[in-house]
């Protein structure tokens, strides 16, 4: 009961900090916003008894990739530019799908059932003997790297590429990576300053 | 009903979520702001494997073999590893699109000094209407 309690107030948690995000106009806060929720969930996947990807959630997806858009900030405007956004056309998408999935989703197993059709297939076959073939304890670990092997391979390839298109993106005709503009903050700040004790 | 909501509390605030981030993607003209809805879609539904790979009572997917307090593996019941690994592959993946997302993001800045939709299809045109009078 306790477990369910936990859920329900860390997914509400989730949805109050997607609202925000939604409404928020200035970059640096939406960044930092997402990085929270991304933390939120790797404690959602440790209550989910998920350990290994609440690790991988907290590391690359709060960590490495709130470093990323910061770093990326560096040559982008920090403010979105208020403007018409699209909002009506957006919101019956959005409505119609959502109401679709909601009404399939309906219809699964209750959370944590175990005579689920999930539970039924290949991962008692995994539970049951991964450890006496390959004595490692870690049952998520044994399936990565040795029954699925050739995913994690795969994997590996699509990150390679990732980064090469990165690296040619970045470096394009030029074949220097740009750098950024130096903003002189301290001229900026003294402007500010001015244009305060103009007011007063 | 209240059994229904309390049984698939995830799955539907999963569907939320979703649906949030799927509203931040479209309705955003912000570039960087799409891409952070992209990234709340991607962890909802990661949320949502999960979510299925529980087992009620379960515990995480890591063998326990003592053998000295009588506990053998198959009195422990473990949760569902196959959705875990799944998705330990599809976070370094969504990071890895991230990153080319942001890659192209600034491609874009440098040749329209802007990140709005708005301003790159106008500045497009306007490209696109003096290449056709000169």
């Amino acid at each position: 009961m306790s477990t369910l309690f936990i859920n329900i107030s860390l997914v509400s948690f989730m949805v109050v900090i997607a609202l925000m995000i939604t409404f928020s106009h200035r970059l640096f806060a939406i960044i930092i916003m997402s990085g929270a929720y991304s933390l939120i969930s790797a404690a959602m996947f440790v209550n989910l008894d998920a350990v290994d990807v609440a690790f991988t959630e907290a590391a690359v997806g709060a960590g490495f990739s709130t470093v990323l858009f910061l770093a990326a900030m560096a040559w982008l405007p920090a403010e979105e530019k208020r403007n018409k956004a699209l909002v009506i056309l957006p919101l019956m998408i959005c409505l119609f799908t959502g109401s679709l999935l909601m009404w399939a989703v309906a219809y699964l197993p209750a959370l944590g059932d175990p005579a689920s059709v999930v539970h039924q297939h290949v991962a008692p076959r995994y539970l049951a003997e991964s450890y006496d073939k390959l004595h490692i304890p870690n049952v998520v670990t044994t399936v990565l790297a040795s029954y699925r092997g050739f995913d994690t391979l795969g994997e590996t390839i699509v990150i390679f590429t990732a980064g090469l298109g990165v690296l040619l993106i970045l470096m394009g005709k030029t074949g220097r990576s740009p750098k950024p503009k130096k903003v002189d903050i301290s001229a900026k700040v003294s402007e500010a300053r001015d244009e305060d004790v103009n007011e007063k | 009903m209240t059994d229904l909501l309390l049984s698939h509390w995830n799955y539907f605030i999963v569907v939320l979520l979703m649906m949030i981030g799927l509203f931040i993607l479209i309705s955003s003209m912000n570039l960087v702001k799409k891409l952070i809805g992209l990234s709340l879609f991607q962890t909802s539904v990661f949320l949502f494997y999960i979510s299925l790979g529980k087992i009620n009572g379960g515990t995480a997917p890591i063998i326990m073999k003592s053998g000295h307090d009588g506990h053998s593996s198959h009195e422990i019941l473990y949760s569902n590893p196959l959705p875990h690994v799944l998705i330990l592959t599809a976070i370094v993946v969504g990071v890895a699109t991230t990153a080319l997302g942001l890659a192209l993001v600034l491609r874009i800045k440098a040749s329209f000094d802007s990140i709005e939709e708005d301003d790159i299809l106008l500045a497009k045109r306007e490209l696109r209407k003096r290449s056709k009078s000169s």
